[in-house]
Formats: C-alpha cells, structure tokens, sequence
C-alpha cells in the first residue's frame, strides 16, 4: 500500500512538470519556449549559460530582433541578432541576415554551402526575456551525463523515503 | 518529517520561489520608466558608390551620430544595444533593412554620445536600385536587462537620399 502511493506521489511531480513545460509552448506558441544560451557570440548581453524567453508571432521579422534559428542539417539552436530584412512586394517572401553581437562576420559562414539568406522558416521564435545563469543546470547534465543520472536517483530517493 | 533530506528540499524550493519572484518583480519595476531618448543623424560624406561585379549596388557613407539614450538606464539595465539601420523601398522589395553601423553601451554615462564614423557593415543592395533613392535612417535600440523582459524601439529620420550617378 505504501510503495503505491509513493509511486503515485513521484507519479504527480513527472506529470505536473510536464504540464507545466506544454502549457508553456502553448502560451509561447514555440516548439521549445525556453532556450539555453551555448555560446559567447553575444556577449556581454547573453553569457554562457543564461536562458531565453522565446515568443513566436505573425509579426514579420524585423532588423534588432534576437532570434533563434535553426541551420538545415544541425539542430544546435542559434540565438543571433537580425541585422538585414529584404521583404518582398507581393509574397510573404523575406531575407534575413543574422550576426552574432560579439562576432565580427556575419552569419553566412555558419548556413548551409551555397545558402545566402534565412528564411521566416528557418526561425524558431524571438527571444523576450532572459534570465542569467539559470541555464548551467542544464548545460552540466548534458556535458556530464552522470551528474544528470546522480540528481534524477537521488530525487527519487528523496521521494520514496519520504514518510508520507 | 523533519530529516535532513526533507528540510534541505523545503527551504530549495523556498529560496527558489523566492528569488524566481525577486526576479519578476525587477523586470516589472522596469515598466515604469517612461525614457525619453533623442537623436540625429548626419551623413557626412558618400565616400564611394559603385556596382558589385555580382550585380549589387554598394554604397559606402560617413555619418555623425549623436545620441541621448540616458533615460533608457533603469537598476535593472544590463546594457543597451544601439544600431543604425537603413530603411528603402525597392520595385522587387516592399521593405529593405540594411544594418549599418551598431554599439554597445554598457553604463548610463557613456549613453550620451556623439560618433563620427564610416559604415562598419556593408550596404549592399539586392539588386541595382540605390541610384537616387530616397530612404531612411533609424536609429534602434535594445535594452537588455539584468534579468526579465527586453523592450525595443526606435526612432526614424527620414529625408536622406542617394546621390543619382555613381562615384
């Protein structure tokens, strides 16, 4: 009797966490709402380890937004500033152009071989709000994957010792 | 009930909420600050203006630059990234935004400024439509917080004009 309600109670903490990160993609309307800052191509503003806020809208995309894109072939997520927007007449075509606010190139070099411009496409949301610091948690259990296992064993232990 | 475990896990969550909500409320205080920022925009100098072999015209300007950010700065301003844009219709494009020159300013004192500089990043067109074009010059801002909530704007000088043949 007592080992199933510890299961149910460790049960509620997984699926409560998960309602709460799917209620936050659908306020935010993004894939993934929150994102960690892995490099230092935008320093001082975002270090190493600081989180974004994203926020995707209809807006058009505009020159000084940060955005988070994603390059075809890699799925490391990039957060750069959008220094060049050609919008087209009549289509909803639009080309961007990205570049680290520490960097001194632009992005090209990092697109795909032969690929100029970004498309709204290729966004995954606007960076709103940052929190620093906040983002190393995440950053450690996935360069040390045994941290990650160590915290996970003793969360449960935590919650299976507990009396009640 | 009153393990070591369980009381380290009470007061974690506790600071946590704690400073999650500290957090919030420093990002609020911000919106009470109403800025009032000015600013102008000189060019000084068309220094060249050519077409690219690639077809693109390309255009390099001198500009002055002054600027009054100084009501941007609240205690919860990290810094307040400033840049430049040009601003252009063309026949193939409704709008074009030309990124041309950018700065960082990392204290109140040094949002007072005046800087006499050539455009640090390319202005190249899509195309060869700069010749007489009129366009605008915005100057934009991004304040980036301690911690919580960006907020951007901008201010338009509109007037400017590229000169008609090249040189």
């Amino acid at each position: 009797m007592a080992l199933t309600r510890q299961a149910l109670s460790l049960g509620m903490i997984v699926t409560s966490a998960l309602m709460i990160w799917k209620a936050l993609m659908c306020i935010t309307g993004c894939e993934s709402p929150v994102v960690v800052v892995l490099t230092g191509s935008m320093e001082p503003g975002f270090k190493r380890g600081d989180i974004l806020f994203l926020h995707t809208s209809k807006d058009p995309i505009r020159t000084g937004e940060i955005v988070v894109f994603n390059v075809e072939g890699r799925d490391i997520p990039i957060v750069h500033r959008v220094i060049e927007v050609h919008e087209r007449q009549d289509t909803r075509d639009v080309d961007i152009l990205t570049k680290g606010d520490s960097n001194d190139q632009d992005d090209r070099f990092l697109y795909t071989y032969g690929q100029h411009w970004l498309s709204p496409q290729h966004i995954m949301g606007r960076a709103i709000g940052f929190l620093p610091y906040v983002g190393w948690v995440t950053i450690i259990m996935t360069e040390k994957p045994l941290i990650k296992y160590i915290l996970l064993s003793a969360l449960g232990l935590l919650v299976i010792t507990s009396k009640d | 009930m009153h393990s070591f475990g369980y009381r380290a896990n009470a007061l974690l969550t506790f600071a946590v909420t704690i400073l999650a909500l500290i957090c919030a409320m420093a990002s609020l205080s911000d919106n009470f600050n109403s800025p009032s920022p000015s600013s102008q925009i000189q060019i000084l100098n068309i220094n060249w203006f050519q077409k690219q072999p690639h077809g693109n015209d390309e255009i390099s300007l001198t500009m002055n630059i002054t600027a009054d950010l100084q009501s941007l700065f609240t205690w919860n301003t990290k810094q307040v990234f400033v840049f430049v844009a040009a601003e252009y219709e063309t026949l193939k494009n409704s709008l074009n935004q030309v990124s041309l020159w950018d700065a960082i300013i990392p204290t109140k004192e040094h949002a007072k400024f005046w800087v006499q500089t050539a455009n640090k990043y390319r202005f190249v067109d899509q195309g060869s439509n700069l010749r007489g074009k009129e366009f605008n010059l915005t100057l934009h801002w991004h304040v980036m917080p301690k911690t919580g909530k960006m907020f951007v704007d901008k201010l338009v000088m509109s007037g400017f004009r590229l000169p008609e043949e090249y040189r």
